[in-house]
């Protein structure tokens, strides 16, 4: 009995993890859809959405019921198979990253407190002291893979392939041009974007996520967030973060005024929510990977001072300046989309290549020697 | 036990998706079902605690080489209902060639089985990304240095190929296309 449950332990523990990251984690991006219509309903002098509850707040809801009940479009010459798994690869590729956030640092004894209120109660006296000794230190991570950052940068590049096969298998022109247009420009950002990551990996020595964090926690204060020292890289990173997740000014995939709608022109109802929702998932990651590299992650300095780190107060606090940056930078994609206009696609092409890449490239030399001759 | 039936899962995967590689008259089904092969061995890799082995694998063959194969299929748009058949003559080669391979496969699992099973060391570093960049700027460093002129040489082959057209040609291009840009 005992052994048994020993095993099956880490399974639970691991499928609630699992429900509750996800579930947090679509949720949020539900709202920072909501969010994204009423902050461009305010730059642009509207209202926004305001008639599904209070303030709108059941808006992402009734979206959804929306895209479920509409009726599913499939175009008659398309090729089926391809336009079919199309959405699935999209949204996969999104939601995969999600396993590897670093969601707030470990907590010495998290359930340590529950122990002497349940001690007289039958069963539950036995089960939770058993379960607060498994439970110390646990990470806040669903899996800690010493290849974190690669490993994200590896999944979103096979996100591609959503977009290109749901061009091509839609057997439409427009759909088609996004496909193509889309595949040519992600190629050419990822580049700038792996480069710009260099020079935060040179600092940290390592690729793991929490490592990157931790590494920043610790030196002198000028290196405690590391987009003082990597100012270029920031920069290089967040537009090329903008090219590949296909947002203004960077939506030249969807867009409206020369592609109708782009790749997804063809797709309707619950496949065309999947193609959404694999779009604003994108985006929660990369800002999770942007507030990780460069902002620190779950790390804000001071907190440690307020609260003993390694306790439930100090993690919570974390929890949330980590969140309070990914806003932060969600914002920032919604700012952008209500100002700036979209670039032609020929200088899209001519920024990334020769603009970010040899500014990226050059980041990493300038990195390397700094830290050559610091170290010498 | 979970990890037996982990690597039949991906070994099956890549099996099946290799042979729908080669069975496959459209181009992109059999693009699409590379991918599959290589993300299937990117699992194989991971059970085998070679993970960074594992994503280089994605970023690189599924991440990069395979997206410019399905570009360039999804440019030309072949005709599917054309079978290529001026190749006929490999038919004899690939046959040699996957006598050799089975030849080959069979001596591994022979070398296998005759070397004594030593357990592998939970706490090694071996496959970690500090291990392979210190082998590869150390011990491998010729090897390392030979691919990156390699690799030099062929991206300075593509853009001589493309640029073909002698200099003042090019610049007559160039003007005329952003003559037609102004208008």
């Amino acid at each position: 009995m005992e052994s048994a449950l020993e095993t099956a332990f880490p399974f639970i523990v691991y499928s609630v993890g699992i429900l509750l990251a996800f579930q947090g984690v679509l949720m949020i991006v539900a709202y920072t859809v909501l969010a994204e219509r009423k902050v461009l309903g305010w730059i642009q002098g509207r209202i926004g959405p305001n008639r599904v509850g209070p303030w709108g707040v059941l808006q992402p809801f009734a979206d959804l019921l929306k895209f479920i009940f509409k009726e599913d479009l499939v175009p008659d010459k398309s090729t089926k198979f391809v336009y079919f798994l199309a959405p699935l690869v999209a949204l996969t590729c999104a939601l995969l990253p999600i396993a590897l956030y670093p969601f707030g640092p470990r907590i010495a004894d998290p359930l340590g407190w529950l122990v002497p209120y349940t001690a007289g109660i039958p069963y539950l006296g036995d089960a939770v002291p058993w379960i607060a000794e498994r439970a110390i230190n646990m990470p806040l991570t669903i899996a800690q893979l010493d290849v974190g950052v690669l490993f994200i940068l590896a999944i979103t590049s096979v996100g591609v392939y959503g977009i290109a096969l749901a061009g091509w298998s839609s057997n439409n022109k427009y759909s088609l041009m996004g496909g193509l247009r889309s595949s040519a420009q992600m190629i050419s950002y990822e580049l700038a974007m792996g480069a710009s990551i260099i020079g935060v990996v040179i600092l940290a020595g390592t690729l793991d996520l929490n490592g990157i964090i931790q590494a920043q926690s610790a030196g002198p204060w000028y290196m405690r967030w590391y987009i003082i020292p990597q100012f270029i890289g920031f920069m290089v990173f967040l537009i090329a973060a903008f090219a590949e997740t296909n947002r203004v000014p960077f939506d030249l995939p969807e867009a409206e005024t020369e592609l109708v709608a782009g790749f997804h022109t063809e797709y309707s109802a619950l496949k065309f929510a999947l193609f959404f929702m694999a779009e604003y998932v994108n985006m929660f990651t990369v800002s999770v990977l942007c507030t990780v590299l460069f902002l620190g992650g779950w790390y804000t300095p001071g907190l440690s001072y307020l609260f003993p780190v390694g306790s439930i107060p100090y993690a919570l606090a974390s929890h949330v300046t980590f969140l309070l940056k990914i806003f932060a930078f969600l914002f920032l994609y919604i700012w952008i989309r209500g100002t700036l206009p979209r670039f032609r696609f020929d200088q899209l092409m001519s920024f990334g290549w020769k603009f970010l890449l040899p500014v990226a490239i050059g980041n990493v030399i300038l990195t390397i020697v700094i830290v050559y001759l610091l170290n010498m | 036990m979970v990890s037996t039936v982990i690597f039949f899962l991906f070994a099956g995967f890549a099996i099946a998706c290799a042979i729908s590689m080669v069975y496959h008259k459209n181009p992109l089904y059999s693009a699409i079902s590379l991918i599959g092969v290589f993300i299937a061995l990117a699992g194989l890799y991971v059970t085998l605690a070679a993970t960074f082995i594992a994503v280089t694998q994605i970023l690189v063959y599924a991440g990069a080489i395979m997206v410019l194969v399905v570009f360039v299929i999804m440019l030309l748009n072949l005709d599917e209902d054309k079978p290529l058949n001026r190749l006929r003559y490999l038919y004899v080669v690939g046959a040699g060639l996957g006598v050799a391979l089975l030849a080959q496969t069979f001596f591994i699992f022979y070398a296998v089985l005759k070397t004594p099973k030593s357990p592998a060391d939970p706490d090694s570093l071996a496959g970690s990304p500090m291990s392979i960049g210190q082998a590869m700027y150390t011990e491998y460093l010729l090897p390392v240095e030979i691919v990156g002129v390699m690799l030099l040489m062929a991206i300075i082959g593509a853009v001589i190929l493309v640029r073909r057209m002698e200099q003042p040609e090019m610049e007559a291009v160039i003007e005329q296309e952003s003559e037609n840009r102004i208008e």
